[in-house]
């Protein structure tokens, strides 16, 4: 399978550029560069960025700290900033500012909650996804818990064009690196796909799907073109994510 | 009359002063609704605002000294009054432009397009427990006492008189922004921290315009 650790930072520089490098702004020091160590896991080839504390290690929000971040991460595609409380939201907007005309506007503030948006916006990054679209999965942070589920019936009223059921069988179920690695496929198929009624290219609503070992999962599309994608996303939940059975 | 680049320096000398002075006292605002840092943060950020106030030229403009300032606060206060305070006065700077002289009116402008850049900046409105409710009765008094044909100083005192009940009319409200919203009613009862320091803020401009 291929989930090999992470390539080192600065031997990688290719596939970052075509990348919408991500920012995480905390008062933690610590919890950014947490962050970025958990969504490397899901991202190894996008530009993560930490921005946390005051420039003497302190708890709180650096502007020099911030704009620096967010020069960095620009790889031309967009840069995508998350934070945690409220004064990490003003630095951030105010050192977006404070860019070069040309840079601000591919850079985005996103008000979402820090972890579960960062690494949602970090797996969509990961997939190539546009600046936009890098947003909008940080975004879907928001309401990943008030979500319902499209129940399957439904869908199977409004013309369900393929689908199979498939066993979870890895120990630790669809978790977060399986989870992500689902995402990433998922999204290199134009088809929209479901799993149990959720959109299987958004991280947090598999995850949310909280699959365990032997849980099973309805793979649907709708799409007249979306059997291969089912046909994949099945197999590789079939593969076990190369993690040990359960 | 008219208010002059050395005004703002005063003004900026006087807030030193002031927020070293109630440092210990906006900290305990901050402590029962917030995270306690706010006294601690003013005292910094005004602290490098002192300092770089040494290193100014001669013939700065009343803008060129409130760009400085406002640059100097942002980078170095570390929470949310930076950013803040530090977009109104860049937004003052802005309407200051090259002005010598600062006349009633003028001065009237610069309070107005500060309460604008925090407003910009934070997106708060009147009645939201902020500095918002100590800067928007400042600016309407100001408007009026200019209308009524006050010299600055006496605009300014306006301003700086209403700054302090709007920031004491913070007490009852429940608060809608920033980590004091994480209380619900139980902040209910304190006083805004950041609309106290804008009402000391104020009161130090009056002060530094006590001969005008």
């Amino acid at each position: 399978m291929r989930h090999g650790m992470p390539e080192a930072r600065g031997t990688n520089h290719q596939p970052e550029a075509r990348r919408v490098g991500l920012v995480f702004v905390s008062h933690s020091a610590r919890l950014a560069e947490g962050l970025v160590e958990l969504a490397r896991q899901m991202a190894p080839s996008t530009r993560l960025i930490a921005a946390g504390g005051t420039a003497d290690g302190g708890i709180g929000t650096s502007f020099e700290a911030v704009s620096a971040a967010l020069r960095e991460a620009n790889t031309g595609r967009g840069v995508v900033v998350l934070c945690d409380l409220g004064s990490a939201i003003l630095t951030a907007a105010t050192a977006r500012d404070f860019l070069e005309e040309d840079s601000r506007d591919g850079v985005h503030v996103v008000d979402a909650p820090l972890v579960e948006g960062g690494v949602a916006a970090a797996v969509a990054a990961e997939s190539g996804a546009d600046v936009l679209a890098v947003v909008a999965a940080a975004e879907s942070a928001r309401q990943t818990r008030v979500a319902p589920a499209i129940p399957a019936a439904k869908e199977a009223d409004s013309g369900i064009r393929y689908a199979r059921t498939v066993t979870l069988t890895n120990v630790s179920g669809l978790h977060a690196r399986p989870a992500a690695e689902f995402v990433r496929l998922a999204n290199t198929f134009p088809a929209k796909v479901t799993v149990n009624g959720k959109d299987a290219k958004s991280l947090l609503s598999i995850m949310g799907l909280a699959l365990m070992a032997g849980s099973s999962a309805e793979i649907v599309t709708l799409d007249a073109s979306g059997e291969a994608a089912v046909d994949a996303l099945a197999d590789l939940v079939e593969s076990g994510f190369g993690e040990e059975r359960a | 009359m008219s208010l002059d680049a050395t005004w703002v320096v005063d003004w900026m000398r006087e807030s030193a002063r002031v927020l070293a002075e109630n440092r210990a006292e906006l900290g305990a605002l901050d402590r029962e609704i917030g995270d306690g840092d706010h006294g601690e943060n003013m005292d910094r950020g005004f602290a490098a605002v002192l300092a770089g106030l040494e290193t100014i030229s001669a013939d700065a403009s009343p803008g060129g000294v409130l760009q400085k300032v406002a640059m100097t606060l942002i980078s170095t206060i570390g929470g949310a009054a930076g950013p803040l305070y530090g977009t109104g006065l860049l937004k003052a700077s802005d309407a200051a432009g090259t002005e010598t002289q600062l006349d009633g009116a003028s001065i009237v402008a610069l309070l107005r397009a500060v309460r604008d850049g925090i407003v910009l900046r934070g997106k708060a409105e009147v009645g939201e427990k902020t500095m918002v409710d100590a800067w928007t009765p400042a600016v309407d008094a100001a408007s009026a006492a200019e209308s009524a044909g006050e010299s600055p100083g006496g605009i300014l005192r306006a301003a700086a008189e209403a700054a302090s009940a709007g920031a004491e009319a913070t007490e009852p409200l429940i608060a809608r922004k920033g980590r004091a919203s994480y209380l619900g009613e139980r902040a209910i009862g304190h006083r805004d921290p950041g609309a106290q320091s804008t009402a000391l803020l104020l009161q130090a401009a009056a002060d530094a315009a006590r001969n005008a």
